[in-house]
């Protein structure tokens, strides 16, 4: 553990100054000082949420599919050989048991998270396949809250190919829906991150590039379990 | 890093160094004023061919993106009110943040000045043996010219987004805060990775190309070796969410979600004004900064963790609330809105002057609308740089109507000047030469308009000039106010009638 403390001195006066420079504001209620006309959790009307859903995330050069249930585990196999993932992919420790079987029987090398892999031995691997936590349609965004099917932070990065598989009961229409169903998990101290898209930068000259550091290629399957 | 892994390079003062330095020495401080600045950089034909390219390509994708969003304005609305009820509590919500990032397991610290800020993010890296970090692009950091301050006690601080280290190899320095190197195209890229990757680590390949997917492959590998043997990472924040004790970071490339979750140690620099009330409020911000940013429905990653999970990513972590200058920005009732900011560049993108000029005229890590309100505030306004920001401006107001969080730049600015002119009266600061020439016009005008009389007469005497220019633009004049004012400015000649003459004569033509 570092020794560096905080120096006491820095913090009572920052808070000094700050106090200082508000001394106009009279109300000490930050609520009732400046109300916030807005309507937290509201989605929007949408005709069909999983179809925006799919149309969003392709926008983003990502692969959908639609397949039933059943279907589940010979599409995550479709979709490694689709991005190239020949040899070997991560799978986090709770992982449908079938699709790591699926996974398997197609000779390919599924590497359970447990004992947790090196870096280096997921920068050797060639995908990484997980569940996920919500779909968001109107921005085309996948949320994972990184509990045991979804696995930690650094399996869906170091990989170059993402396999996700999300139930379309679990894709809603915007942004503010989404932040309330994952908000059990943040205050359980898990942590979370928005996919969309594959990693993609417009540096040079504005022109997209796709991928740069994390997983290049994004494939994406819902399942239409409603 | 590991001895034959560490090169020491020679800058371009000769001096030995462990990453590259930028070419103009000193921080930005030590850079000519805009008025002065905007000279050098007019001159730059290519770098303003690719910014005209660059800011129309992403002005239009906002618009663009902007459309689809039926309540942006509701957005905007909720933005603002939410920025000012952090502004205005301040001190409330920074505390709820520290006990909240405390119980996460995260170390609060507490930086008065840049300087303090990089004293700690040091020492860190010194009590964990790190002789090298990894950098999310962060403008906090660039604030306190955290890489040269790093360089200076022997820690090597590599920049990771793709843009920064364009930036960091160039020996150059940002230039826009969402796209870095917006100054540079493909081909000034390549030579940039060709030359000097190798001298940092894994070379570009000898035949690569201009083609951006190759240059973005070739700096993909440069900086993977650097991911994997990292042990600390420096980051900024876009966000603290003060009621779960949260950071967030959203960005595209991934390499910020590479030294958030790679290295054992993180270290997060964040203004004090970052921080947001609650967990929910993360969704209108979420709307409205990557739409308003690079003009994408979402941008490719966004982090959010509270603190140290057991078994992911760093498991020892710092953030540092940085104040340098934000408690006075505070102290002003208008010049506080500009702490609302979020960052997104969209008052840059849209900007006339900004997109001729280029973002280094500005002499300022800010650059562009948010640069000219922000950096004399935080910086006060006793260095000509700072001095000449709030007049880099034409006050088109086209900022005003694009900003997120409804930032007045126009009155914010024209306070800024007067300020600016107050403290030239006040005998303490030698007399601005460009300043008090403005100050001068603007009296001019003010007796232009006070009377009809002097107003007929100015009149007279330009249509006398228009008939002598005709068609030309108006050179250097012999007054000298205004000789002082058109150096910078081209001004078309003033037409050889006014329009009451005109009105008058076209009027009898038509009776
Ligand atoms: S001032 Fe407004 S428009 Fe400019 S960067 Fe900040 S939030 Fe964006």
């Amino acid at each position: 553990m570092t020794t560096i403390s905080t120096d006491p001195v820095a913090r009572t006066e920052i808070l000094a100054r700050i106090r200082r420079a508000s001394t106009d504001i009279t109300n000490p209620d930050p609520v009732t000082d400046v109300p916030v006309e807005w309507k937290y959790g509201t989605g929007i009307e949408m005709d069909d949420v999983v179809g925006t859903f799919v149309q969003k995330v392709t926008d983003y050069k990502a692969t959908v599919v639609r397949v039933k249930a059943a279907d589940v585990p010979k599409a995550i196999v479709e979709g490694l050989k689709a991005t190239g993932a020949q040899r070997s992919a991560v799978v986090p420790v709770g992982l449908d048991k079938s699709w790591v079987e699926a996974i398997k029987g197609a000779g390919i090398d599924a590497r359970a998270d447990e004992p947790q892999l090196s870096k280096e031995e997921l920068n050797g691997t060639d995908a990484v396949v997980t569940a996920s936590a919500v779909g968001i349609a109107d921005t085309g965004s996948i949320v994972l809250t990184h509990v045991e099917d979804q696995g930690r932070r650094a399996i869906t990065l170091v990989p170059d190919r993402h396999v996700c598989v999300i139930k379309a009961s679990q894709v809603v229409s915007d942004v503010p829906e989404a932040i309330q169903i994952v908000k059990p998990s943040v205050h359980d101290g898990h942590p979370l991150t928005f996919i969309s898209g594959g990693s993609a930068t417009s540096d040079i000259e504005l022109a997209r590039v796709d991928g740069v550091h994390g997983p290049r290629k994004l494939y994406v399957i819902v399942v239409d379990d409603q | 890093m590991s001895t034959e892994l560490r090169r020491v390079t020679y800058g371009n003062h000769g001096v030995a160094r462990l990453t590259p330095a930028p070419d103009k020495p000193g921080p930005y401080m030590g850079m000519p004023k805009f008025s002065k600045a905007v000279k050098d950089e007019l001159n730059l034909s290519v770098q303003r061919k690719n910014m005209r390219n660059a800011t129309t390509t992403i002005r239009n994708k906002r618009a663009l993106r902007v459309s689809e969003s039926p309540d942006w304005d509701d957005l905007r609305d909720a933005a603002e009110a939410i920025k000012n009820r952090v502004g205005r509590h301040l001190d409330h919500y920074l505390v709820e943040a520290e006990k909240n990032l405390t119980a996460n397991g995260v170390h609060v610290h507490w930086a008065r000045d840049g300087e303090e800020a990089n004293r700690i993010v040091a020492q860190i890296a010194k009590d964990k043996g790190a002789d090298e970090v990894v950098k999310i692009k962060s403008i906090t950091s660039q604030e306190t010219d955290l890489n040269e301050y790093l360089e200076e006690q022997g820690i090597a601080a590599w920049e990771t987004d793709l843009a920064e280290l364009i930036v960091q190899l160039g020996h150059d320095r940002p230039s826009h805060i969402v796209v870095p190197a917006i100054h540079r195209n493909r081909a000034e890229v390549r030579e940039i990775f060709l030359h000097e990757m190798k001298n940092y680590g894994r070379p570009a390949p000898e035949d690569i190309s201009e083609n951006p997917p190759e240059l973005t492959n070739a700096a993909r590998l440069h900086l993977r070796e650097k991911f994997l043997r990292a042990k600390m990472a420096v980051s900024g924040g876009n966000f603290v969410l003060a009621d779960t004790g949260s950071l967030v970071i959203v960005e595209s490339e991934g390499n910020g979600r590479m030294c958030l979750t790679l290295p054992d140690t993180l270290v997060s620099i964040v203004g004090i004004e970052k921080v947001l009330p609650t967990f929910d409020d993360l969704e209108v911000f979420l709307k409205l900064l990557p739409r308003s940013a690079t003009g994408e429905r979402m941008n490719p990653y966004n982090s959010v963790w509270s603190g140290v999970t057991d078994g992911d990513g760093p498991q020892e972590q710092h953030v540092i609330f940085l104040d340098n200058g934000r408690t006075d920005v505070l102290a002003d009732t208008l010049g506080r809105e500009a702490l609302r900011c979020i960052r997104c560049a969209s008052c840059i993108n849209i900007c006339p002057v900004y997109e001729r000029a280029g973002g280094h005229a500005y002499g300022s890590v800010y650059p562009g609308p948010i640069g000219a309100v922000l950096t004399p505030q935080l910086r006060g306004v006793d260095h000509p740089v700072d001095r000449g920001l709030p007049y880099a401006c034409s006050l088109c107001g086209a900022c005003n109507e694009v900003c997120p969080v409804k930032i007045p730049f126009t009155d914010i600015l024209i306070k800024l000047r007067n300020k600016v002119v107050e403290s030239e009266k006040s005998d303490k600061i030698p007399q601005d030469y460009e300043i008090a020439g403005e100050m001068g016009l603007m009296k001019t005008a003010s007796w232009a308009f006070s009377d009809y009389k002097h107003f007929e007469a100015i009149q007279v005497g330009s249509r006398g000039m228009g008939r002598v220019l005709r068609g030309k633009k108006v050179g250097p004049v012999p007054v000298p106010v205004a000789q002082r004012w058109l150096k910078y400015r081209d001004v078309d000649a003033p037409p050889s009638d006014t329009f009451r003459t005109w009105w008058e004569k076209n009027r009898e033509e038509k009776r």
